[in-house]
């Protein structure tokens, strides 16, 4: 499993798990399995999520 | 999304699959017992609840064609993989253990049940496991 910091940069933008799962178009359960480690997202989710932050994909998840 | 459309639509193909399930059954056990028809039109009878069955299969199939969420198509899987696995291995025993003579017959129909409980035991290990129990419970 990779580790992530979706939680930090939900938190540092004030988001809830619903806020950043409506920005996904995802279900808050795959916020919350991702952000704890139960579940990779897939490649074209994962960047999504670093489009959605602007950041590039290893700056959020990292390899354990 | 916990209610998400492909949800929806799975919950409708799953309740008039049981709705048509019950009936169809009901109704051909009321008929055939009583031999109130006969030749072709019993076998039609007999073959409505096992098509019903298969509905809620189809309703399961298209659940995971229609899920758009990549983790909670993955939970829906899972939970097929583990009724699956419940399934082939009870009966695969009970086959075995039928052959030798130590267990009664049991109709195979049974197999269909013991899957959906299987399925539904797969849900409860995906909240153990993923947290949540997902779309198909």
């Amino acid at each position: 499993m990779l580790k992530n910091r979706l939680k930090v940069l939900r938190a540092e933008r004030n988001w809830s798990q619903l806020d950043l799962a409506r920005n996904l178009e995802v279900s808050r359960q795959s916020v919350n399995a991702i952000e704890t480690g139960k579940y990779d997202p897939s490649l074209p989710l994962a960047f999504r999520i670093a489009e959605l932050f602007g950041l590039p994909i290893e700056e959020i998840f990292l390899r354990d | 999304m916990a209610h998400s459309s492909p949800r929806r639509r799975y919950l409708g193909r799953l309740g008039s699959s049981m709705v048509i399930y019950v009936a169809s059954l009901c109704a051909a056990k009321y008929v055939i017992s009583r031999d109130l028809v006969e030749g072709p039109i019993v076998w039609i009878l007999g073959l409505i609840p096992g098509l019903a069955v298969v509905g809620i299969f189809y309703a399961i199939a298209m659940l995971i064609i229609e899920q758009k969420d990549e983790f909670m198509r993955m939970l829906i899987v899972r939970q097929t993989l583990i009724g699956t696995a419940v399934a082939l291995s009870i009966s695969t025993f009970w086959g075995f253990l039928e052959n030798f003579g130590l267990v009664a017959h049991v109709d195979s129909y049974w197999i269909a049940f013991i899957w959906f409980f299987g399925f539904g035991f797969g849900g409860f290990i995906n909240r153990i496991t993923h947290g949540t129990w997902g779309d198909g419970c």
